[in-house]
């Protein structure tokens, strides 16, 4: 394999160590081969499930189950996907889980960025303890919770509406925190002379924060939607008429009738994970600066 | 609403505020004066958000340890049995195989994660050709829904057709029970969480380095330090705080790990892959038995409480600063 790096250097000289020209040894080249060689296993290797999904997708059940190995579907065809939307309600899936996200990302996003602009930029009593009580919250799994919002639902009488997946939904304290973090980043003097200017709170929040919230905005929603949209243990338990599943639970669903019939199953698990994945190639910047940031406090 | 939170506000302007707790929140003495006549407005933006908290978290954690201390009955939970279903914990098998699969699976994940993460986002972060791609390719499976994954996951190691066994046989070896054999089913989701797990401490990570300083590094190379000695007494002592708060990350999702279990294996063969979640899931929701499931969740979320506080314990310090 010829040397993938652009090739600048001479061979070591004899001399000191070059205070500004890195002139690349051989010891130095081999190791810059390694890497690649080791980036390109690992790339392989993390991407070689969602090759496999996808081949199995299009390929004719008689290959699926097949004790052949073939890494390439002897024909290409779209069974599987007349499968998924003949028999089983799949576009009906699809638009429940986009009903589903996208109500619970606007509340949720919404009160995450006043509760944000709150702690970050107003003062009151209580605020550290109220503060460290909403991020307490952060750490409760849904399991600990299942069986008493289960219960609450039934009460309230939505158990098996959208509405029991939403508000549990919701109820996340996951954006605030970040929130807080940007909205405190925004200076002072901006907000004091909005105040002299006789803006109230609420002025100030809709007409100076929100505009420079944008990018916290835009990492905000990639994330909820990111979470809700792949969310199954909460709707696996609020939701019971298959008219109304989700995508998750509808895969779960699939798999229950079809057993080992990966092919359909792959090509509705294949249509669930697109608009994420695209989502994400698009917007990559934000979603990996939202967890890194998330992670450095 | 708002109108009426900025009436407030003005009403109380001139008041001189008590001090609070607040306090250690703001560092400038200017900004104290208006402590008080913000508390109305602040009540009005924090309100939704409690609200939905205080329905839907705070009075189902509340209503989760009273369901514990009950007695199942059909849907419901009625009559009071005191530490009964914490008696019944204690001296059940499947529970103790549950946390001790559980505690198992923690103890094999999460150190895995954290040397895997580190290895490729040191590796990221040095001169490679095309990292960007490579970068993607190993973020990619995080934002895949966990019953996608598992689902892959299935496909993979189905002991029959799985495109895994089938290389195996391929290559002349003995296939491995994935499905029917405890230690290879363990295995299997070990695997598919690392999958999963891995892009997650490698931004976290990534993060971490971006922010040293090249020149230290450079001091090293000057005094003869080799890649190892870098990597061992630079590296992984400066990027500790992104370590501590992954360690804390991964040991929450590895306790709550459920649809990747769910979906790949159910807990099976046998209890050889039931963790506490699973197993609070199938009391709660199969079997019925909720007051049972609800004593397996609190057990669930106390230890989770330990860890919680003692990540606010190490973070609380830098957290108030910044």
């Amino acid at each position: 394999m010829a040397h993938p790096l652009p090739t600048r250097e001479r061979p070591a000289g004899p001399a000191g160590p070059p205070p500004r020209v890195r002139r690349v040894s051989p010891a130095q080249r081999a190791s810059a081969i390694a890497r690649l060689v080791t980036a390109a296993v690992v790339g392989l290797v993390m991407m070689f499930p969602l090759y496999w999904m996808i081949t199995i997708a299009f390929s004719p059940s008689a290959d699926v189950v097949s004790r052949e190995l073939q890494l390439w579907p002897s024909a290409w065809t779209l069974d599987n996907f007349r499968t998924i939307f003949g028999t089983f309600p799949a576009a009906t899936w699809f638009g429940n889980s986009v009903v589903v996200t996208a109500i619970i990302t606007v509340l949720t996003v919404s009160v995450n960025l006043l509760a944000g602009y709150a702690f970050a930029k107003l003062d009151f009593r209580g605020k550290g303890f109220v503060f460290l009580l909403v991020l307490s919250t952060m750490m409760v799994p849904v399991q600990v919770l299942m069986v008493a919002q289960f219960r609450l639902v039934t009460e309230l009488g939505i158990y098996g509406t959208f509405w029991a997946v939403i508000f549990p939904s919701a109820a996340s304290a996951f954006g605030i925190f970040l929130a807080r973090q940007f909205i405190i980043a925004i200076p002072d003097e901006l907000l004091e002379a909005a105040r002299m200017d006789g803006a109230g709170t609420v002025r100030i929040f809709l007409q100076i924060i929100l505009p420079l919230c944008k990018p916290l905005i835009a990492v905000l929603v990639l994330l909820t939607v990111m979470y809700q949209w792949n969310d199954f243990a909460w709707p696996l338990i609020a939701l019971k008429d298959a008219q109304l599943f989700t995508l998750p639970i509808g895969l779960l669903y699939l798999q229950g009738q079809y057993g080992a019939d990966y092919g359909a199953i792959m090509a509705l698990a294949l249509l669930s994970i697109t608009p994420i994945v695209i989502m994400f190639l698009a917007f990559q910047k934000y979603f990996v600066q939202g967890l890194a940031r998330s992670g450095i406090r | 609403m708002s109108a009426d939170t900025s009436a407030r506000e003005e009403s109380t302007g001139s008041t001189a505020p008590p001090p609070s707790p607040a306090a250690t929140y703001t560092a400038q003495p200017g900004r104290a004066s208006r402590r008080q006549r913000s508390t109305g407005a602040a009540a009005g933006f924090l309100g939704p958000n409690l609200i939905l908290l205080g329905i839907f978290l705070f009075l189902p954690l509340g209503w989760a340890f009273l369901i514990s201390f009950q007695e199942s009955s059909g849907f419901g939970a009625s009559g009071w049995v005191g530490l009964e279903n914490y008696r019944r914990l204690v001296t059940d098998p499947t529970f103790w195989q549950s946390a001790l699969n559980t505690a198992a699976f923690t103890l094999i994940t999460v150190p895995l994660s954290l040397a895997l993460g580190l290895g490729l986002a040191v590796l990221m972060n040095s001169v490679l050709p095309g990292r960007k791609l490579f970068r993607t390719l190993i973020y990619l499976p995080m934002v895949i829904s966990g019953i996608a994954t598992a689902l892959m996951g299935v496909l993979l190691f189905d002991e029959a057709t799985g495109i895994i066994n089938k290389l195996l046989r391929e290559g002349g070896l003995a296939t491995v029970p994935w499905q029917s054999q405890g230690t290879a089913a363990f295995a299997s989701i070990i695997l598919v969480t690392l999958w999963i797990r891995v892009g997650f401490n490698m931004v976290i990570y990534l993060a971490g380095l971006q922010g040293i300083s090249p020149e230290l590094y450079e001091a090293a190379r000057l005094e003869g330090a080799s890649s190892w000695q870098q990597f061992r007494y630079l590296t992984v002592p400066l990027v500790g705080p992104s370590t501590f708060f992954l360690l804390i990350m991964d040991v929450i999702y590895s306790f709550q790990v459920f649809d990747t279990i769910f979906v790949m294996t159910g807990g099976g063969p046998g209890r050889s892959t039931s963790v506490l979640v699973t197993y609070a899931y199938e009391n709660g929701f199969v079997t019925r038995d909720q007051s049972y499931a609800a004593a397996i969740g609190i057990v669930i979320f106390l230890v989770t409480l330990v860890f919680t506080a003692i990540q606010w314990r190490g973070n609380r310090s830098r957290d108030t600063v910044g």
